[in-house]
C-alpha cells in the first residue's frame, strides 16, 4: 500500500530507528528495537506510544449525552465532569460497530474512536445523533500514550498545569479521569487511561506541538518509544479486545464478554440499539463467548484458526493469538460455545493440519496495574 | 564448501551432495523476537520450494521453503529449546536442518553471497 497518509510524528519515528508498515491507512510504527524487549519495559518502566492514528471526536450541543446513549450502551448522562467510560457503538442488531472512550468534558463530550473505523464512525454518529449536537471531528489533534510503572513519575517531571487553575496536575487522577492542562504554553488534553492494562496517560495534544512533547517524554530516562507490535502483545496479556479482530457487528457486547459495559440504569430502561437482543443475551446466554485461552506448548496459534469440537467440527475461531512476552507463553482469545467457555476448559485448536490444546483461562492473563482509588 | 541464497530469504551450505539449511541474517531481521521454530525430521523427503518448516515470531507465523529437494538427515534440535538461537546466530548455531540432495542442479539460479547483498539491497 503506497497510498497510507503520513502522522505528524513520522520524521521522528524513522529518526529514532523505527520500522514503519501501513496501518489503519497511515505509515505506522511497528517496532523500534524489537516487540519483545519494548514489550518488556512498558511493563517494568514506561513506553511512549503514537496514538495519532485513532479517532478524536468532540460533541456539542444541549443533550449530546442523551443523544449517544440512543446508540452506546453506557449511562453518558450520568458521567461527571472529568470521568472516562468505555463503550460500544452499537448496530440496530447490537453488533460492535466499534469500541471507544467517552469523557464528559464539561460543555461537551470527547471521544476516541478507532482508527481504522474513525470514517465509518463519524457517519454512523451523524446518521444516529440529531441534527442539532455538532459532531467535530480534532483531525488536526494528535495523541500519545506513556504506560507502564513509571509514567506517573516520569510526566510529574514535565511542567504541566491545570487549565482550572486549581494546582492539580495529571498524576492527580485516578484510572479513567481526565482534564485539560497547558505545557510549554500547548493546551493537552490528559487522562488517566490506556491500552497496556498498566497505570499510564494518553495525551491529546496539537498536531504542530507533538513533536516537542513525545521528544521531551522520550529524553526521560524512563521512557523508550515502543511500537503497535508490542501495543498488540500488551493488550492481548490485558485481555483487551482489538476491534476488527476480536470485535466486530457480528459481535455483542455480550458474546465478546463485554457485559460491564452495559450499564444498570441502561438495562433496566433498555433503550439503546440492540437491547432486546442484547438483554435476553444476558439473560439466557449468547451461543458463543469470547474466552482467553492459554495455549500448551511453545508454538503460538493465530487469527483465525477454528476451534474444534469432539467430532472435528469447527464451532468457533481464534481471534487474537500470539507469544506473550511477559508470561513467556502463546496466549489467544477466542470465540468458543458458551457451554465451553468456563476457565479450566480444554480447548483444541486447528492450525495448518495440526492440533492445539488451549485452557480457557480468565484474562486479564497479566493483571492490570490501574491507579484506582483506594477502597473505602 | 559453498553457499548460497534464495529470494525467501534461506541460505543452503553445500559440501558434495550434502547441505544445511538456515534463514539470513535479513530475514531474522524482519521476522524480530524468534519464539518457536518448527523443523523437519530426520527422513523428510523435501521438495525444491515446498514449505519444510515454520518459524513463529511474538507477532507472526511464516514458512521456510526448501531451497532444494531430497531427504532430511537431521534437523536442529537446539532450536526447540532455544528458538533465539535464529536471531542471535541466524547464519550458524541457528541453522533449521540438513539434507541430502537428490539433484545438485537445482543449485543453479540460486545466488552467491554478492548477488543476495544486491538483492537485499534492493529490497
Amino acid at each position: 500500500m503506497t497510498d497510507a497518509k503520513t502522522l505528524p510524528l513520522d520524521q521522528w519515528h524513522r529518526g529514532n530507528g523505527a520500522r514503519m508498515v501501513p496501518f489503519a491507512g497511515y505509515e505506522m510504527p511497528i517496532q523500534y528495537e524489537g516487540i519483545m524487549a519494548e514489550h518488556l519495559w512498558t511493563r517494568e518502566s514506561a513506553g511512549l506510544f503514537d496514538v495519532s492514528h485513532m479517532g478524536q471526536v468532540e460533541l456539542w450541543g444541549e443533550g449530546a449525552a442523551e443523544a449517544l446513549e440512543a446508540i452506546v450502551p453506557g449511562d453518558i448522562s450520568a458521567l461527571k465532569p472529568g470521568r472516562i467510560r468505555y463503550t460500544l457503538l452499537l448496530n440496530e442488531g447490537g453488533g460492535i460497530v466499534d469500541d471507544l472512550m467517552v469523557t464528559n468534558a464539561g460543555d461537551h463530550l470527547y471521544l476516541v474512536v478507532n482508527g481504522a473505523t474513525k470514517a465509518g464512525d463519524l457517519d454512523f454518529l451523524r446518521t444516529h445523533l440529531p441534527d442539532d449536537i455538532e459532531i467535530r471531528h480534532l483531525e488536526d489533534q494528535a495523541l500519545l500514550a506513556l504506560q507502564g510503572p513509571k509514567a506517573a513519575e516520569t510526566l510529574a517531571r514535565l511542567d504541566i498545569t491545570a487549565m482550572s487553575g486549581d494546582g492539580s496536575t495529571p498524576g492527580d487522577f485516578y484510572f479513567m479521569q481526565g482534564g485539560g492542562f497547558e505545557w510549554e504554553g500547548v493546551t493537552i488534553g490528559v487522562s488517566r487511561s490506556g491500552y497496556t492494562g498498566e497505570d499510564g496517560f494518553e495525551i491529546s495534544v496539537p498536531g504542530d506541538a507533538v513533536e516537542k512533547l513525545a521528544t521531551a517524554l522520550a529524553e526521560q530516562p524512563e521512557v523508550k518509544p515502543i511500537g503497535l507490535g508490542a501495543r498488540d502483545s500488551l493488550r492481548l496479556e490485558a485481555g483487551l479486545p482489538l476491534y476488527g479482530h476480536d470485535i466486530d457487528e457480528d459481535t455483542t457486547p455480550i458474546a465478546a464478554d463485554l457485559g460491564f459495559a452495559i450499564s444498570k440504569k441502561r438495562r433496566e430502561d433498555g433503550d439503546f440499539h440492540g437491547a432486546e437482543r442484547i438483554l435476553q443475551e444476558r439473560e439466557s446466554g449468547s451461543i458463543a463467548k469470547r474466552v482467553g485461552l492459554v495455549i500448551e506448548g511453545r508454538q503460538p496459534v493465530r487469527e483465525g484458526a477454528p476451534v474444534l469440537n469432539a467430532n472435528g467440527d469447527a464451532v468457533g475461531k481464534v481471534t487474537s493469538g500470539g507469544f506473550a512476552p511477559s508470561l513467556q507463553k502463546p496466549i489467544a482469545m477466542a470465540y468458543v460455545p458458551t457451554a465451553s467457555a468456563e476457565p479450566g476448559t480444554e480447548i483444541t485448536v486447528e492450525q495448518r493440519g495440526k492440533l492445539f490444546t488451549g485452557i480457557v483461562t480468565p484474562m486479564p492473563f497479566v493483571p492490570h496495574h490501574y491507579h484506582r482509588p483506594p477502597k473505602a | 564448501m559453498a553457499r548460497y541464497f534464495t529470494e525467501e530469504h534461506e541460505w543452503i551450505d553445500v559440501e558434495g551432495e550434502s547441505a544445511t539449511v538456515g534463514i539470513t541474517d535479513y530475514a531474522q531481521e524482519q521476522l524480530g523476537d524468534i519464539v518457536f521454530v518448527e523443523v523437519p525430521e530426520a527422513g523428510t523427503v523435501v521438495e525444491k520450494g515446498g514449505e519444510v518448516a515454520v518459524v513463529e515470531s511474538v507477532k507472526a507465523a511464516s514458512d521456510v521453503y526448501s531451497p532444494v529437494s531430497g531427504e532430511v538427515t537431521e534437523g536442529n534440535s537446539a532450536l526447540e529449546d532455544e528458538p533465539a538461537l535464529v536471531n542471535s546466530s541466524p547464519e550458524e548455531e541457528g541453522w533449521f536442518y540438513r539434507l541430502t540432495m537428490s539433484d545438485s542442479s537445482e543449485l543453479e539460479g540460486l545466488m552467491n553471497e554478492a548477488a543476495y547483498k544486491d538483492y537485499v539491497d534492493s529490497l
